[in-house]
Protein backbone atom coordinates (compact mmCIF):
# COMPACT_ATOMS: atom_id res chain seq x y z
CA UNK A 1 0.00 0.00 0.00
CA UNK A 2 0.95 3.73 -0.61
CA UNK A 3 3.02 5.67 2.21
CA UNK A 4 1.33 7.76 4.25
CA UNK A 5 2.62 11.62 3.34
CA UNK A 6 1.44 14.59 5.88
CA UNK A 7 1.62 17.73 4.89
CA UNK A 8 0.48 19.33 8.33
CA UNK A 9 -0.54 18.63 11.91
CA UNK A 10 -2.32 20.73 14.13
CA UNK A 11 -3.19 20.37 17.94
CA UNK A 12 -5.66 21.96 19.85
CA UNK A 13 -6.70 21.99 23.52
CA UNK A 14 -9.53 23.86 25.47
CA UNK A 15 -9.54 24.40 28.88
CA UNK A 16 -13.01 24.93 30.05
CA UNK A 17 -13.33 26.46 33.22
CA UNK A 18 -17.10 27.31 33.45
CA UNK A 19 -20.07 28.04 30.85
CA UNK A 20 -22.04 30.40 32.61
CA UNK A 21 -22.16 28.32 36.43
CA UNK A 22 -20.12 27.72 39.32
CA UNK A 23 -16.41 27.37 38.00
CA UNK A 24 -14.29 23.59 38.05
CA UNK A 25 -12.10 23.12 40.61
CA UNK A 26 -10.35 21.62 38.07
CA UNK A 27 -11.05 22.74 34.44
CA UNK A 28 -12.60 20.28 31.79
CA UNK A 29 -9.69 19.62 28.98
CA UNK A 30 -10.89 18.66 25.72
CA UNK A 31 -8.15 17.85 23.59
CA UNK A 32 -7.87 17.24 19.30
CA UNK A 33 -4.93 16.08 17.73
CA UNK A 34 -5.26 16.89 13.47
CA UNK A 35 -3.53 15.32 10.43
CA UNK A 36 -3.38 16.34 6.59
CA UNK A 37 -2.45 13.73 4.93
CA UNK A 38 -2.31 12.68 1.03
CA UNK A 39 -5.34 10.84 -0.56
CA UNK A 40 -3.89 7.74 -2.16
CA UNK A 41 -6.74 6.84 -3.75
CA UNK A 42 -7.96 10.95 -4.65
CA UNK A 43 -9.55 11.05 -8.04
CA UNK A 44 -10.11 7.22 -9.11
CA UNK A 45 -11.96 4.31 -7.77
CA UNK A 46 -10.06 1.95 -6.29
CA UNK A 47 -11.61 -1.38 -5.09
CA UNK A 48 -8.70 -2.87 -2.94
CA UNK A 49 -7.91 -0.18 -0.46
CA UNK A 50 -8.20 -1.93 3.07
CA UNK A 51 -4.75 -2.44 3.00
CA UNK A 52 -3.79 1.33 3.81
CA UNK A 53 -5.34 0.58 7.66
CA UNK A 54 -2.21 -1.07 8.55
CA UNK A 55 -0.33 1.88 6.52
CA UNK A 56 -2.13 3.97 9.42
CA UNK A 57 -1.53 2.40 12.54
CA UNK A 58 1.65 4.09 13.13
CA UNK A 59 0.29 7.28 12.96
CA UNK A 60 -2.32 7.18 14.46
CA UNK A 61 -0.36 5.70 17.44
CA UNK A 62 1.89 8.96 17.18
CA UNK A 63 -1.55 11.17 16.93
CA UNK A 64 -2.01 9.50 20.01
CA UNK A 65 0.91 10.20 21.83
CA UNK A 66 1.23 13.71 20.55
CA UNK A 67 -2.75 13.98 22.09
CA UNK A 68 -2.06 12.54 25.74
CA UNK A 69 0.99 14.67 25.48
CA UNK A 70 -1.01 17.77 24.82
CA UNK A 71 -3.60 16.61 28.03
CA UNK A 72 -0.94 16.54 30.49
CA UNK A 73 0.37 12.79 29.81
CA UNK A 74 -1.36 10.58 32.39
CA UNK A 75 -3.47 8.17 30.50
CA UNK A 76 -5.13 7.75 33.75
CA UNK A 77 -6.86 11.35 33.32
CA UNK A 78 -8.37 10.42 30.03
CA UNK A 79 -11.88 10.11 30.22
CA UNK A 80 -13.69 10.49 26.94
CA UNK A 81 -12.63 9.88 23.46
CA UNK A 82 -13.49 10.55 19.64
CA UNK A 83 -12.74 9.75 16.10
CA UNK A 84 -13.49 11.46 13.01
CA UNK A 85 -12.24 12.50 9.71
CA UNK A 86 -13.04 14.73 6.25
CA UNK A 87 -12.47 13.77 2.95
CA UNK A 88 -11.46 15.83 0.16
CA UNK A 89 -13.24 16.63 -3.09
CA UNK A 90 -11.88 13.46 -5.03
CA UNK A 91 -12.33 11.44 -2.28
CA UNK A 92 -14.75 8.68 -1.14
CA UNK A 93 -16.76 8.59 2.04
CA UNK A 94 -15.05 5.06 2.24
CA UNK A 95 -11.80 6.73 2.60
CA UNK A 96 -12.46 8.20 5.46
CA UNK A 97 -13.97 4.61 7.18
CA UNK A 98 -10.17 3.45 6.48
CA UNK A 99 -9.57 5.04 9.73
CA UNK A 100 -11.58 3.93 12.00
CA UNK A 101 -9.47 0.66 12.77
CA UNK A 102 -5.96 2.47 13.23
CA UNK A 103 -7.50 5.70 14.97
CA UNK A 104 -9.56 3.48 17.67
CA UNK A 105 -6.54 1.28 17.98
CA UNK A 106 -4.19 3.57 18.81
CA UNK A 107 -6.34 5.33 21.43
CA UNK A 108 -6.68 1.84 23.56
CA UNK A 109 -3.56 0.99 22.89
CA UNK A 110 -2.34 4.41 24.52
CA UNK A 111 -4.81 4.26 27.01
CA UNK A 112 -4.59 0.52 28.16
CA UNK A 113 -7.88 -0.85 29.03
CA UNK A 114 -10.36 1.23 27.22
CA UNK A 115 -14.13 -0.29 26.90
CA UNK A 116 -16.23 0.96 25.03
CA UNK A 117 -16.33 1.64 21.22
CA UNK A 118 -14.69 4.92 19.86
CA UNK A 119 -17.71 7.14 18.62
CA UNK A 120 -16.73 8.65 15.41
CA UNK A 121 -18.35 11.14 13.07
CA UNK A 122 -17.03 11.45 8.95
CA UNK A 123 -17.82 13.59 6.02
CA UNK A 124 -16.70 14.49 2.40
CA UNK A 125 -15.61 18.63 2.34
CA UNK A 126 -13.77 21.48 0.98
CA UNK A 127 -10.94 23.31 2.81
CA UNK A 128 -11.96 24.80 6.35
CA UNK A 129 -14.92 22.13 6.35
CA UNK A 130 -15.44 21.64 10.07
CA UNK A 131 -16.41 18.30 11.82
CA UNK A 132 -18.18 17.78 15.36
CA UNK A 133 -16.29 14.94 16.44
CA UNK A 134 -18.49 13.31 18.96
CA UNK A 135 -16.97 12.26 22.53
CA UNK A 136 -18.27 9.28 24.84
CA UNK A 137 -16.90 7.86 28.35
CA UNK A 138 -13.96 5.59 27.10
CA UNK A 139 -15.07 2.51 29.41
CA UNK A 140 -18.90 2.68 29.62
CA UNK A 141 -20.72 4.06 26.26
CA UNK A 142 -24.11 5.10 28.18
CA UNK A 143 -22.40 7.95 30.61
CA UNK A 144 -24.94 10.72 30.17
CA UNK A 145 -22.52 13.41 31.78
CA UNK A 146 -19.72 12.17 29.18
CA UNK A 147 -21.67 12.67 26.21
CA UNK A 148 -19.96 15.57 24.40
CA UNK A 149 -18.72 16.58 21.10
CA UNK A 150 -15.66 19.09 19.77
CA UNK A 151 -15.91 20.83 16.61
CA UNK A 152 -12.38 20.73 14.68
CA UNK A 153 -11.33 22.19 11.38
CA UNK A 154 -8.14 23.53 9.34
CA UNK A 155 -8.53 26.64 7.07
CA UNK A 156 -6.51 25.07 4.06
CA UNK A 157 -7.58 21.54 4.34
CA UNK A 158 -8.27 19.01 3.70
CA UNK A 159 -8.03 19.61 -0.32
CA UNK A 160 -9.18 17.80 -2.93
CA UNK A 161 -6.51 15.19 -2.74
CA UNK A 162 -6.05 14.83 1.12
CA UNK A 163 -8.14 13.39 3.89
CA UNK A 164 -8.08 15.17 7.69
CA UNK A 165 -7.98 12.58 10.36
CA UNK A 166 -8.56 13.44 13.90
CA UNK A 167 -8.40 11.79 16.88
CA UNK A 168 -9.98 13.37 20.25
CA UNK A 169 -9.80 13.00 24.14
CA UNK A 170 -11.10 14.74 26.88
CA UNK A 171 -10.16 14.64 31.02
CA UNK A 172 -13.98 14.43 31.89
CA UNK A 173 -17.55 15.41 32.20
CA UNK A 174 -19.63 18.32 30.70
CA UNK A 175 -18.60 21.23 32.43
CA UNK A 176 -21.20 21.84 34.33
CA UNK A 177 -23.22 18.63 33.55
CA UNK A 178 -26.11 17.53 35.22
CA UNK A 179 -29.17 15.68 33.31
CA UNK A 180 -28.59 12.73 35.43
CA UNK A 181 -28.51 9.32 33.42
CA UNK A 182 -25.68 6.73 34.05
CA UNK A 183 -22.64 7.99 36.09
CA UNK A 184 -19.05 7.26 35.86
CA UNK A 185 -18.80 6.30 39.47
CA UNK A 186 -21.89 3.19 38.73
CA UNK A 187 -19.73 1.84 35.66
CA UNK A 188 -19.35 -1.50 35.69
CA UNK A 189 -16.86 -1.83 32.71
CA UNK A 190 -17.74 -5.47 31.29
CA UNK A 191 -19.52 -4.86 28.12
CA UNK A 192 -18.44 -1.28 27.13
CA UNK A 193 -21.99 -0.01 27.34
CA UNK A 194 -22.77 0.47 31.44
CA UNK B 1 -6.95 37.73 37.91
CA UNK B 2 -9.72 40.58 37.46
CA UNK B 3 -10.32 38.91 34.03
CA UNK B 4 -13.47 36.14 34.49
CA UNK B 5 -11.84 33.57 32.00
CA UNK B 6 -14.60 31.02 30.46
CA UNK B 7 -12.31 28.83 28.47
CA UNK B 8 -8.88 28.80 27.47
CA UNK B 9 -7.42 27.41 23.63
CA UNK B 10 -4.56 26.73 22.36
CA UNK B 11 -3.64 26.19 19.03
CA UNK B 12 -0.37 24.13 17.32
CA UNK B 13 -0.15 23.97 13.64
CA UNK B 14 2.78 22.21 12.13
CA UNK B 15 3.57 22.67 8.48
CA UNK B 16 5.42 19.58 7.18
CA UNK B 17 4.70 20.30 3.13
CA UNK B 18 4.12 22.89 0.72
CA UNK B 19 3.26 22.88 -2.37
CA UNK B 20 3.83 19.45 -2.53
CA UNK B 21 7.99 19.90 -1.37
CA UNK B 22 9.08 18.76 2.17
CA UNK B 23 9.17 21.74 4.64
CA UNK B 24 12.78 21.21 6.67
CA UNK B 25 12.16 21.48 9.37
CA UNK B 26 8.51 22.15 9.49
CA UNK B 27 7.51 25.74 10.11
CA UNK B 28 5.27 25.47 13.22
CA UNK B 29 3.46 28.37 15.37
CA UNK B 30 0.63 28.43 18.05
CA UNK B 31 -2.17 30.29 19.52
CA UNK B 32 -3.69 30.85 22.84
CA UNK B 33 -7.41 32.34 22.76
CA UNK B 34 -8.91 33.16 25.89
CA UNK B 35 -12.95 33.78 26.06
CA UNK B 36 -13.71 36.12 28.85
CA UNK B 37 -16.53 37.86 30.38
CA UNK B 38 -16.66 41.57 28.88
CA UNK B 39 -17.38 44.28 31.74
CA UNK B 40 -19.07 46.27 30.09
CA UNK B 41 -21.37 44.30 27.50
CA UNK B 42 -24.46 46.29 26.92
CA UNK B 43 -23.18 49.63 28.58
CA UNK B 44 -21.49 53.03 27.40
CA UNK B 45 -18.34 53.20 29.70
CA UNK B 46 -16.10 56.11 29.51
CA UNK B 47 -13.36 54.73 31.23
CA UNK B 48 -11.84 51.50 30.31
CA UNK B 49 -9.26 51.13 32.47
CA UNK B 50 -10.62 47.91 34.11
CA UNK B 51 -10.21 46.58 30.48
CA UNK B 52 -6.34 47.72 30.10
CA UNK B 53 -5.66 46.00 33.41
CA UNK B 54 -7.24 42.61 32.35
CA UNK B 55 -5.21 43.36 28.95
CA UNK B 56 -2.20 43.19 30.77
CA UNK B 57 -2.63 40.11 32.75
CA UNK B 58 -3.66 38.34 29.54
CA UNK B 59 -0.41 39.26 27.98
CA UNK B 60 1.76 37.82 30.14
CA UNK B 61 -1.03 34.36 30.38
CA UNK B 62 -1.46 33.90 26.80
CA UNK B 63 2.30 34.16 25.68
CA UNK B 64 3.21 31.71 27.85
CA UNK B 65 0.18 29.12 26.74
CA UNK B 66 0.99 29.85 23.47
CA UNK B 67 4.92 29.39 23.91
CA UNK B 68 4.75 26.14 26.30
CA UNK B 69 2.09 24.55 23.49
CA UNK B 70 5.31 25.72 20.97
CA UNK B 71 7.54 23.72 22.93
CA UNK B 72 10.09 26.44 22.82
CA UNK B 73 12.26 29.47 25.02
CA UNK B 74 10.28 32.54 25.00
CA UNK B 75 13.27 34.02 22.88
CA UNK B 76 13.37 31.64 20.30
CA UNK B 77 10.12 33.08 19.34
CA UNK B 78 10.14 34.24 15.99
CA UNK B 79 7.36 36.04 14.87
CA UNK B 80 4.19 37.22 16.80
CA UNK B 81 0.59 39.06 16.65
CA UNK B 82 -2.25 39.47 18.85
CA UNK B 83 -6.04 39.85 18.02
CA UNK B 84 -9.68 40.37 19.67
CA UNK B 85 -13.23 39.77 18.93
CA UNK B 86 -16.11 41.37 20.96
CA UNK B 87 -19.59 39.91 21.45
CA UNK B 88 -22.73 41.54 19.89
CA UNK B 89 -23.42 43.47 22.89
CA UNK B 90 -19.86 45.30 23.16
CA UNK B 91 -17.41 47.72 21.54
CA UNK B 92 -14.72 47.68 19.11
CA UNK B 93 -13.34 49.89 21.87
CA UNK B 94 -13.26 47.11 23.93
CA UNK B 95 -10.75 44.95 22.15
CA UNK B 96 -8.79 47.87 21.65
CA UNK B 97 -8.80 48.84 25.81
CA UNK B 98 -7.61 45.18 25.64
CA UNK B 99 -4.83 44.51 23.09
CA UNK B 100 -3.28 48.16 22.68
CA UNK B 101 -2.46 50.15 26.32
CA UNK B 102 -0.90 47.65 28.42
CA UNK B 103 -1.02 43.78 26.55
CA UNK B 104 2.52 44.28 24.55
CA UNK B 105 4.67 44.68 27.90
CA UNK B 106 4.24 41.10 29.49
CA UNK B 107 3.97 39.38 26.28
CA UNK B 108 7.60 40.74 25.11
CA UNK B 109 9.04 39.94 28.38
CA UNK B 110 7.79 36.30 28.39
CA UNK B 111 9.81 36.22 24.62
CA UNK B 112 12.34 38.13 26.27
CA UNK B 113 12.93 40.90 23.53
CA UNK B 114 10.58 42.35 20.95
CA UNK B 115 11.30 45.24 19.28
CA UNK B 116 8.93 45.56 16.68
CA UNK B 117 5.22 47.00 16.91
CA UNK B 118 2.76 43.72 17.41
CA UNK B 119 0.39 43.37 14.38
CA UNK B 120 -2.98 43.44 15.30
CA UNK B 121 -6.96 43.06 14.10
CA UNK B 122 -9.82 43.53 15.93
CA UNK B 123 -13.22 42.91 14.90
CA UNK B 124 -17.66 42.32 16.52
CA UNK B 125 -19.15 39.32 15.93
CA UNK B 126 -21.00 36.34 16.72
CA UNK B 127 -20.29 32.96 18.09
CA UNK B 128 -17.78 31.03 15.59
CA UNK B 129 -16.50 34.02 14.62
CA UNK B 130 -13.35 33.33 12.79
CA UNK B 131 -9.92 36.08 13.96
CA UNK B 132 -7.12 36.33 11.37
CA UNK B 133 -4.32 37.09 13.74
CA UNK B 134 -1.79 38.91 11.97
CA UNK B 135 2.17 38.13 12.45
CA UNK B 136 5.09 39.68 11.89
CA UNK B 137 8.50 39.60 12.88
CA UNK B 138 9.03 40.64 16.50
CA UNK B 139 12.65 42.28 15.82
CA UNK B 140 11.91 43.79 12.56
CA UNK B 141 8.04 44.79 11.35
CA UNK B 142 10.02 45.05 7.66
CA UNK B 143 11.10 40.94 7.69
CA UNK B 144 8.82 39.77 4.24
CA UNK B 145 9.54 35.88 5.14
CA UNK B 146 7.43 36.49 8.57
CA UNK B 147 4.32 38.47 7.04
CA UNK B 148 2.04 35.92 7.59
CA UNK B 149 -1.27 35.37 9.48
CA UNK B 150 -3.17 32.49 11.73
CA UNK B 151 -6.98 31.91 11.39
CA UNK B 152 -8.24 30.76 14.89
CA UNK B 153 -12.19 30.14 16.11
CA UNK B 154 -14.01 28.69 18.48
CA UNK B 155 -17.31 27.58 17.94
CA UNK B 156 -19.26 28.77 21.45
CA UNK B 157 -17.39 32.07 21.57
CA UNK B 158 -17.38 34.88 21.70
CA UNK B 159 -21.19 35.31 23.33
CA UNK B 160 -22.69 38.57 23.50
CA UNK B 161 -21.55 39.46 26.79
CA UNK B 162 -18.28 37.62 26.07
CA UNK B 163 -14.42 39.24 23.73
CA UNK B 164 -12.13 36.31 22.77
CA UNK B 165 -8.33 37.27 22.97
CA UNK B 166 -5.87 35.89 21.49
CA UNK B 167 -2.08 35.92 21.12
CA UNK B 168 0.22 34.15 18.31
CA UNK B 169 3.72 32.96 17.78
CA UNK B 170 6.40 31.55 15.78
CA UNK B 171 9.10 29.61 15.72
CA UNK B 172 9.81 30.20 12.07
CA UNK B 173 8.73 32.38 8.77
CA UNK B 174 6.18 31.00 6.03
CA UNK B 175 6.71 27.65 4.90
CA UNK B 176 9.27 27.83 1.17
CA UNK B 177 9.37 31.65 1.62
CA UNK B 178 11.18 33.33 -1.15
CA UNK B 179 9.78 36.70 -2.30
CA UNK B 180 12.78 38.76 -1.27
CA UNK B 181 12.86 41.47 1.48
CA UNK B 182 14.44 42.00 4.46
CA UNK B 183 16.33 38.60 5.58
CA UNK B 184 16.43 37.44 9.24
CA UNK B 185 20.32 37.48 8.91
CA UNK B 186 20.07 41.45 7.90
CA UNK B 187 18.15 42.34 11.20
CA UNK B 188 20.00 45.50 13.17
CA UNK B 189 17.37 45.13 15.49
CA UNK B 190 17.06 48.59 16.73
CA UNK B 191 14.46 50.23 15.56
CA UNK B 192 11.69 47.44 15.13
CA UNK B 193 11.77 48.01 11.33
CA UNK B 194 14.73 46.33 9.85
Amino acid sequence: MPDVVIRKRATIVEDILHEGGPPAAVPLKRGAVLSVIRNPFAGRYVEDIAGFMDDLTPLGLDMARTLLAALGGDPARIQGYGKGAIVGAGGELEHGALWHVPGGYAMREILGDAKAIVPSAKKVGGPGTRLDVPITHINASYVRSHFDAMEVGITDAPRADEILLALVMTTGARVHARVGGLKAGDIKGEDGLR
Amino acid sequence: MNATIRKIVTVVEETRQEGGRDVSPPTRRAAAIAVIANPFAGRYEDDLTPLMTIGEELGRLLAERAVAALGIDGAKVESYGKAAAVGEDGELEHAAAILHPKLGAPFRKVLTKGAALIPSSKKRGGLGTVLDIPLGHKDAAFVRSHFDGMEVQINDAPRAGEIMVAVAVTDSGRPLARVGGLKTSEIKGEDGLR
